[in-house]
């Protein structure tokens, strides 16, 4: 029994529509770059392995490699483009440019949208794998090195700048001190 | 990739109508697991029916004191809910060591439990691997198998359930439910993942075309003090060499009531039935928690290069339930 292998779908990216007819085997991924222009998000793996083509998908960060675009309409995509706010950067973009949480810079736009997601997890209290006690009455973990590069897994950098991109997100998120007091460095 | 057609479900018999007249046609949830397989060739469905939309995405604590799960939670929800953070703090330990941030944001728990081995050559479609192409022959019996199964295989497959969730799910006696177009079912997890035998390719106890559409756990007081442990080879978003969920409730060092299961052991979450009743009514020392590993293991038939996971896992044992008898002795 045939059925449509493609489809109309709007989708709405960094708060605009767009209108497009999809294969069913386009990739969030590949709408975004191939066919909206927006190539900010980078496919490095092209298997959910890498991050590089992270984004947020009603607020929550995703592979949009491993996304239908068809599976998408209706939801609210951000893009790396979608980030700044006008000229003035998102926090978390001025971060990695002070901090230079980059080298050759492929897989920033993808660390940067897992940054945000991250920082909006662990403010609505979400623990993570090395948090010590997920019960819920043992309270928030702070949002230490260690918590951060956990939560910051699934984002690889081949350059290697893990330091400063974790610098970056502390520095973003507020959470410095909380940096500072686990290496037991001077403020 | 073959071309497929896509339909979004807005009910749960509308979904199945669908698989029930195309057989071809399968479910999809958060689909990181699925796309995956279909880049590569490995699954190739006519149409993909979207359930991600199906209200199955809530989580309530049942009469009885235990949790009713949907099918269509997500990773992130299910490890954040406050009610499995304190009844089964090992469930949200065990699903934050899944994947990444990312994926757990995407991936469903009725996808979880259906999603198929990592192992290589089933990966591979330029690969003999029986569960893929049944009668190909097991290139891992003799081939790459450092993190096959050393339990419950057959020569005909050694792969290995990647699921940490399941782990933990297994040990508290989850009961999975699902529908079909000829009415609803469920089936203990202990016997949702059939035997290896010489049918890899049969993996699950779900009827043709049947939806998933949640995960029971009975109450279980002793769950409230539980762990999850994980060895792999990196320090995080890896799948499991190893791993161990354990509760434990010991009271004048005497252990009443014990629940262990392991992972990336064998082709499902393996329960230690042997290990829990070597240990239930015993003492609660490093000793017996060794003892009661090496009950469980004893059954271990291990390949020539995955031989550490014995030692792995007896070790995991110790140190988890001692750990746990140390925070019951408090």
């Amino acid at each position: 029994m045939a059925s449509p292998t493609s489809s109309a779908i709007t989708l709405t990216v960094n708060g605009d529509k767009h209108e497009l007819t999809v294969d069913h085997r386009t990739t969030l991924l590949d709408a975004l770059r191939e066919r909206l222009d927006l190539t900010g998000s980078k496919k490095g793996c092209d298997q959910g392995q890498c991050g590089a083509c992270t984004v947020l998908i009603d607020g929550r960060r995703a592979v949009s490699c491993l996304q239908l675009a068809v599976a998408a309409e209706g939801r609210e995509i951000t893009t790396i483009e979608g980030m700044a706010d006008g000229e003035e950067l998102h926090p978390v973009q001025q971060a990695f440019l002070d901090l230079d949480g980059f080298q050759c810079g492929y897989c920033t736009p993808g660390q940067i949208c897992s940054a945000v997601g991250v920082i909006a997890e662990h403010a609505a209290g979400w623990p993570s794998a090395v948090t010590e006690d997920v019960r819920p009455e043992a309270g928030p973990p702070p949002l230490t090195p260690d918590e951060i590069r956990e939560r910051m897994s699934g984002n690889l950098c081949r350059c290697g700048a893990y330091v400063s991109i974790a610098q970056a997100v502390a520095r973003a998120a507020g959470a410095e001190s909380e940096a500072v007091r686990e290496t037991g460095e001077a403020a | 990739m073959r071309e497929f057609g896509y339909q979004r479900a807005s009910d749960v018999s509308g979904a199945l109508a669908v698989l029930d007249a195309d057989p071809d046609a399968r479910f999809i949830g958060g689909g990181t697991n699925l796309v995956d397989l279909m880049k590569t060739g490995v699954e190739r469905p006519s149409r993909l029916v979207d359930v991600r939309e199906l209200p199955l995405d809530e989580i309530a604590v049942t009469r009885d004191g235990g949790l009713r799960i949907g099918a269509t939670v997500t990773n992130s929800d299910l490890a954040a809910h406050p009610e499995v953070r304190r009844r089964y703090p090992a469930l949200a330990q065990a699903v934050l060591a899944g994947a990444s941030g990312q994926l757990r944001n995407m991936a469903t728990v009725g996808g979880n439990l259906l999603q198929r081995t990592r192992c290589a050559y089933f990966t591979d479609v330029t690969k003999p691997c029986n569960k893929r192409e049944p009668g190909t022959g097991c290139p891992a019996v003799e081939g790459e198998h450092r993190n096959h199964a050393i339990l419950g295989a057959s020569g005909h497959c050694v792969a290995v359930h990647p699921s940490d969730m399941g782990v933990a799910l297994t040990a508290f006696d989850a009961v999975v439910s699902y529908e079909t177009a000829q009415g609803p079912g469920e089936t203990p997890l202990a016997d949702f993942y059939l035997p290896v035998g010489d049918t890899p390719h049969r993996e699950t106890a779900l009827p043709p075309g049947a939806l998933i559409t949640g995960v029971t756990l009975p109450p279980a007081p002793v769950a409230a003090r539980s762990r999850y442990r994980k060895v792999r080879e990196r320090a995080s978003y890896a799948f499991a060499i190893g791993s161990v969920a354990a509760a434990l409730d010991v009271r004048d060092n005497v252990v009443r009531d014990v629940r262990l299961a392991f992972g990336a052991v064998a082709s499902r979450p393996w329960r230690a039935r042997a290990a829990e009743r070597a240990l239930t009514g015993g003492p609660a020392t490093a000793e017996a928690f060794a003892a009661a590993a090496d009950a469980e293991l004893a059954a271990a038939e291990p390949l020539r290069d995955n031989g550490y996971k014995v030692t792995l896992i007896r070790n995991l044992v110790v140190a988890v339930l001692s750990e746990l008898a140390e925070e019951d002795a408090r």
